[in-house]
């Protein structure tokens, strides 16, 4: 079985997110980047799958500008066998992103394809579903567990009023969520491994997709400022101020 | 269970201007030498905040086309001040009265960060295996006592020392030659002075705590190519320190303070007087109307010659400010770091080749402009032990009458951990809130510097002695530790009436200052998990 795992570069989680002063967008430069936290998780969830006997090949892709190679070594540094950047310069919505990996599964012709259930910088939680959608595939996202079973997949799914068990055939895509596991660390003589895979390029450009934006963004700017909280002395000032000056009672 | 190991050439230790010069200087000498770089920080650069006013004399030396090469040198100073500031008065002083250490005329305005992250690539494009996330934990010795080289750290530890899940060991880096560059008070490079004596005979080393907040600021106020420092308040005669403001690129200020670690008041808070500092009429009209975008502060080296210990010891080799190259009365210290880590690729590839000992090391610095530059340099900061306004008056008459050549050195007399007075001698001193505009609180500040370390691992601030702090500390010297640490790190807490020393080792940005300030060298500051600290963007 050959799972293709799906990865995306993003501004690290640790990092206080800038707005532009034009609100065109926000920072990038000279901010720590690093692939998509869940994503890490699917990773981490097909190496599993691989060193468990039930997977041959695990293949990540990423598509972006040249400096999203970085994700992709990373992830063969945890296991991964071979990588595929897709080179793609600006903003790719999810749909064209979606396309783009449709051309690359149609092309590797994986059993599974899994990403992170969304991207911690856009927060869309819409490619897998796209490619669910293009490729006609069944789909089971926000997996928290996932289980091969007699040549289909079980997976427990994190929902709002709890765990939701379902069995999908294979092929499939998996959106993971980040209790499916704890990644794990690469460890240096394997980056140093990772640094001999083989990453093959791809033009965007090349695939015959239109990737014009289809949203036009109008603004980006921050949230309205906190104010500072008071401290009252009693319950009943409390009251008293939560009727007549916040007037939510 | 025996670690896995892996040889190389040379293992050097941090990735900062003098580790990365290193390596660049052996590619460039032998391309069949196998160097490997460990880098404790998520990548090159996070853990690296600096002023920065550059001087380019190293670097041409060893890129002489850093230009063409398109580096991130771009912002000539254009105009220099000087102002000693009273509280709410200030005095610009000539710069033509200045000593000419301090004219910056041919110096560019850089962020130190981004020129690291440059020269990784450099290196790495000449074959050297750079590692960010692995910090060097150990140092490994050979049977006759040697530096053999150095292990990673474990990862995936928790809190009580046990394997987690994502556990995998650490491995051990075999060098012939193994360099630290790990910065000011590297935690190896403290081991390696005291094992080997590498500071016998010499003055204990000086230390300042540095701030920097970068803040994009109103478009007319913004003066690109212009540096400026000052002297004076919030400080008294008695504390060494001042403050920097550099006009860079993209309407961005860098603006920082420096206090020497040798003050004497326990209720001084080195933050709070930065806070302070920033609201004197002066300052406060630069940034007014402006958004503060980066906070970070790291403590750094003040010695100099008096204090720089021996550099060499068997194996291995110990350079830039984890020795302590800086050169206090110019205020830089990135050329001179690089300049110390050429000497050394230079003397690794003759000890290499030709069999000569490491202790080249000390006849080719002695040779190098890197020794005039430092002995010119060294009664500057001793000098202002007598106070702000003599230590001015002797340095007018060192550096511009004698420049540097007075036939006498001034010592060191004290360690930075040995200067504090109890706090009940000491006056208190009454910080104004923060506005939250201009001056702001540390939780805030902290926040802004990214660091993180990954939860349920161990602290990595060691307590020798667990009941000293409520014990001792607190009694004589109401805990400084909770006034030095610019991240908020130390507590004292009280519960039901008990007080308790608490540790939010999460919020470190690897300063170091609590390992150097600790009235009784209480705390032990090692590296934590990889990858965990601040992440600086451009500092």
């Amino acid at each position: 079985m050959k799972i293709l795992v799906a990865v995306k570069r993003v501004i690290d989680y640790n990092v206080q997110v800038r707005v532009k002063e034009d609100g065109t967008g926000v920072v990038t430069e000279n901010v720590k980047m690093s692939t998509n936290p869940p994503d890490d998780n699917a990773v981490e969830e097909a190496v599993k799958i691989k060193e468990a006997g039930k997977s041959n090949e695990v293949i990540a892709v990423t598509i972006g500008e040249e400096k999203a190679q970085e994700t992709v070594r990373k992830a063969l540094a945890v296991g991964a066998d071979r990588g595929i950047h897709v080179k793609a310069e600006g903003v790719l919505e999810p749909l064209a992103v979606s396309k783009l990996l449709q051309k690359v599964v149609e092309k590797e012709k994986p059993d599974l394809v899994f990403m992170g259930k969304q991207a911690i910088d856009d927060d869309c939680n819409q490619t897998g579903q796209m490619l669910s959608s293009l490729l006609n595939w069944p789909q089971a996202t926000f997996a928290s567990k996932i289980d091969i079973k007699d040549g289909k997949l079980e997976v427990v799914r994190e929902v709002d009023e709890g765990l939701e068990t379902i069995e999908i055939n294979i092929p499939a895509i998996v959106t993971c969520d980040l209790r499916l596991n704890e990644p794990r660390y690469a460890s240096l003589p394997n980056i140093m491994k990772a640094k001999k895979k083989p990453i093959d390029q791809l033009n965007a450009s090349d695939l015959g997709i239109d990737l014009a934006p289809r949203i036009a963004q109008i603004k980006v700017e921050e949230p309205p400022k906190r104010k500072a909280g008071i401290k009252v002395s009693s319950v009943a000032e409390l009251v008293q101020k939560l009727k007549n000056e916040a007037k939510v009672i | 269970m025996a670690r896995e190991s892996m040889e190389y050439d040379v293992v050097i230790v941090g990735g900062g201007p003098s580790g990365l010069s290193t390596a660049i200087k052996l590619k460039q000498i032998d391309p069949n030498l196998n160097i490997c770089l460990l880098e404790k920080a998520s990548e090159i650069g996070a853990h690296i905040l600096s002023g920065n006013v550059f001087e380019t004399r190293a670097l041409d030396e060893l890129i002489p086309n850093w230009r063409e090469l398109n580096a991130p040198i771009k912002t000539k100073v254009k105009k220099e001040k000087f102002l000693f500031l009273g509280k709410t008065k200030s005095l610009s002083w000539p710069t033509w009265l200045l000593p000419s250490v301090q004219q910056n005329h041919k110096n560019y305005i850089i962020s130190l960060a981004n020129l690291c992250r440059w020269l990784g690539e450099q290196a790495e494009a000449l074959g050297v295996e750079i590692f960010p996330g692995f910090p060097a934990s150990e140092i490994l010795y050979k049977e006759d006592g040697s530096v053999r080289g150095v292990a990673t750290q474990d990862m995936g530890i928790d809190k009580d020392g046990n394997q987690k899940d994502s556990y995998e060991p650490g491995i051990d880096l075999i060098g012939k030659v193994t360099v630290f560059a790990e910065g000011c008070r590297g935690h190896l490079g403290k081991q390696l002075i005291k094992k080997f004596e590498l500071d016998k005979g010499k003055d204990p080393q000086q230390y300042g705590i540095g701030f920097k907040e970068i803040w994009e600021i109103n478009e007319k106020k913004h003066e690109e190519g212009l540096v400026m420092h000052t002297a004076g308040w919030p400080l008294d005669n008695n504390t060494y320190g001042g403050s920097f403001i550099y006009h860079a690129e993209n309407k961005q200020v860098f603006l920082g303070y420096v206090i020497g670690l040798d003050y004497k008041n326990p209720h001084l808070s080195p933050f709070d007087e930065f806070q302070r500092f920033k609201t004197h009429p002066k300052i406060k009209n630069i940034i007014e109307g402006g958004k503060r975008i980066s906070y970070g502060a790291r403590a750094l080296i003040e010695g100099g010659l008096q204090s720089l210990p021996k550099m060499y010891m068997p194996g291995a080799l110990l350079i830039g400010c984890d020795a302590g190259t800086l050169n206090m009365p110019k205020i830089k210290g990135s050329h001179t770091a690089m300049k110390s880590g050429m000497i050394a690729a230079e003397t690794i590839n003759h000890y290499l080749k030709d069999g000569k000992d490491l202790s080249l090391y000390d006849n080719l610095f002695r040779e190098s402009w890197l020794h005039k530059e430092l002995y010119k340099a060294r009664n500057v900061k001793p000098s202002f032990s007598w106070g702000l306004i003599l230590g001015i008056i002797f340095t007018g008459i060192d550096q511009i009458l004698f420049r540097g050549k007075f036939p006498f050195t001034l010592r060191h007399k004290h360690a930075d951990h040995e200067t504090l007075r109890p706090s009940n001698e000491m006056p208190k001193i009454n910080y104004p809130k923060p506005d939250n505009i201009i001056t702001f609180d540390k939780t805030s500040s902290v926040y802004l510097t990214g660091t993180n370390h990954a939860e349920n691992q161990p602290v990595h601030l060691k307590l020798k002695d667990p009941e000293l702090p409520i014990k001792y500390t607190l009694e004589k010297y109401d805990e400084p530790a909770q006034k030095y640490c610019p991240a908020g790190v130390y507590e004292v807490q009280n519960e039901n009436g008990k007080n308790k020393f608490v540790i939010n080792s999460q919020n470190c940005i690897h300063c170091k200052t609590c390992d150097i300030k600790e009235p009784s060298q209480n705390i032990i500051w090692v590296t934590p998990e990889g990858g965990g600290g601040p992440k600086y963007g451009n500092m």
